[in-house]
């Protein structure tokens, strides 16, 4: 778990010189789980090393956005004196965005040939 | 014995006690979204926030000396972005696969996101710096700060609109790409991702390992993409 814990963390800490560095549009994490990717492919040992831990990790990646979202209540002032307008722009944007999105995706795969049969819903999931 | 003021003052002083806070909030969340079989309403961010929002008014304790103690669980979004490089790579000859669908997916999600979030919000007579803050609520954090900051929004109110978005398209997604339909896991992880970025990937892996994969690129791809986007949609709504 610590060698893992800092195989990662040392991914983003070369992505995060490299983002400053390089004035990258991209945060420095993002860079990192390129990196990542990129030295997968050239050792793929390192991905069955650093698996178990990782997939742990991204378990519980909800976890990580609490701090963040208990922000939400220290702007409740702020969002309640725009409340409606800004409700239904994130909403129905939201809503929009997702439905909009995955019906492009679809039917540019059943236009391109490239569905996958393996990445289908069974009718009686989640 | 000692008085239970000088207890809850040592306490309040230190992280110890809003970290603990956090995760056990996390947990209790976590367990009541298994509690209901997993349903997506009960999205396990939204009661955690919710049970820490009411401790704080309770306690009368404010943002800042919360944050103090929960910034080491918001540290580990960094190295959990790294992490989704591992189902990136596990999917590698998926995502070859669907590069036309994904680039698709991504140019349709991202701007639907920005120009009807922009169209709906002038309608209801928001414009400046709030219309600038809203742009780009679809971004991962960092970025959508980033980006608000650059284009004349405020930056805090910015972050709790990309909260408020994350939470709300991880609840909705499932229903909605029921009701339309769409069975590919790859089209509903990485529009969850384009939509919703880091909590709604967060739903995807709870739902399916593609799903969440493509979900991660999807955030990744539109954090790029709304950089561009936001400023020029700004423009055209005249904010």
């Amino acid at each position: 778990m610590i060698a893992t814990l800092a195989i990662i963390l040392s991914f983003q800490l070369v992505g995060e010189i490299a983002a400053r560095a390089l004035d990258l549009p991209l945060p420095g994490p993002v860079v990192g789980l390129l990196l990542l990717v990129a030295t997968c492919i050239l050792r793929p040992s390192i991905a069955e090393r650093i698996r178990p831990t990782t997939l742990g990790l991204l378990q519980h990646l909800s976890l990580f956005f609490v701090p963040a979202g208990v922000g939400i209540v220290a702007h409740w002032g702020l969002l309640r004196e725009y409340g409606l307008g800004l409700a239904l722009a994130l909403a129905g944007s939201t809503v929009l965005a997702i439905g909009a999105g995955a019906l492009a995706f679809t039917a540019v795969a059943r236009l391109t040939g490239s569905e996958d049969p393996s990445a289908m819903k069974a009718p009686g999931d989640d | 014995m000692t008085d239970p003021l000088l207890i809850w003052s040592y306490l309040s002083e230190g992280p110890l006690l809003w970290l603990t806070a956090t995760l056990v909030a996390y947990l209790i969340g976590d367990a009541v979204f298994r509690a209901t079989h997993r349903k997506s309403w009960a999205n396990p961010v939204l009661i955690a926030v919710v049970v820490l929002g009411l401790l704080l008014w309770g306690t009368g304790t404010d943002y800042a000396t919360y944050f103090e103690g929960a910034q080491f669980v918001h540290f580990m979004l960094g190295p959990a972005t790294v992490a989704l490089g591992l189902p990136l790579y596990d999917n590698l000859p998926r995502v070859k696969k669907a590069a036309w669908p994904m680039l698709a997916g991504l140019v349709v999600g991202s701007s639907v996101a920005v120009l009807s979030a922009l169209a709906i919000a002038k309608a209801f007579g928001i414009q400046g710096s709030v219309l600038a803050s809203l742009a780009p609520k679809s971004t991962t954090a960092p970025v959508a700060i980033g980006i608000a900051e650059r284009i004349g929004g405020q930056p805090t109110l910015t972050a709790a609109l990309v909260l408020l978005t994350g939470i709300f398209g991880a609840i909705i997604v499932t229903p909605l790409l029921n009701a339309l339909r769409v069975r590919d896991w790859r089209a509903r992880g990485f529009s969850v991702g384009v939509a919703a970025h880091g909590i709604g990937t967060a739903r995807a892996f709870q739902v399916n390992e593609t799903a969440g994969a493509f979900s991660g690129i999807g955030m990744g791809l539109n954090a790029v993409l709304t950089a561009i986007i936001a400023p020029l949609a700004l423009r055209l709504f005249g904010g």
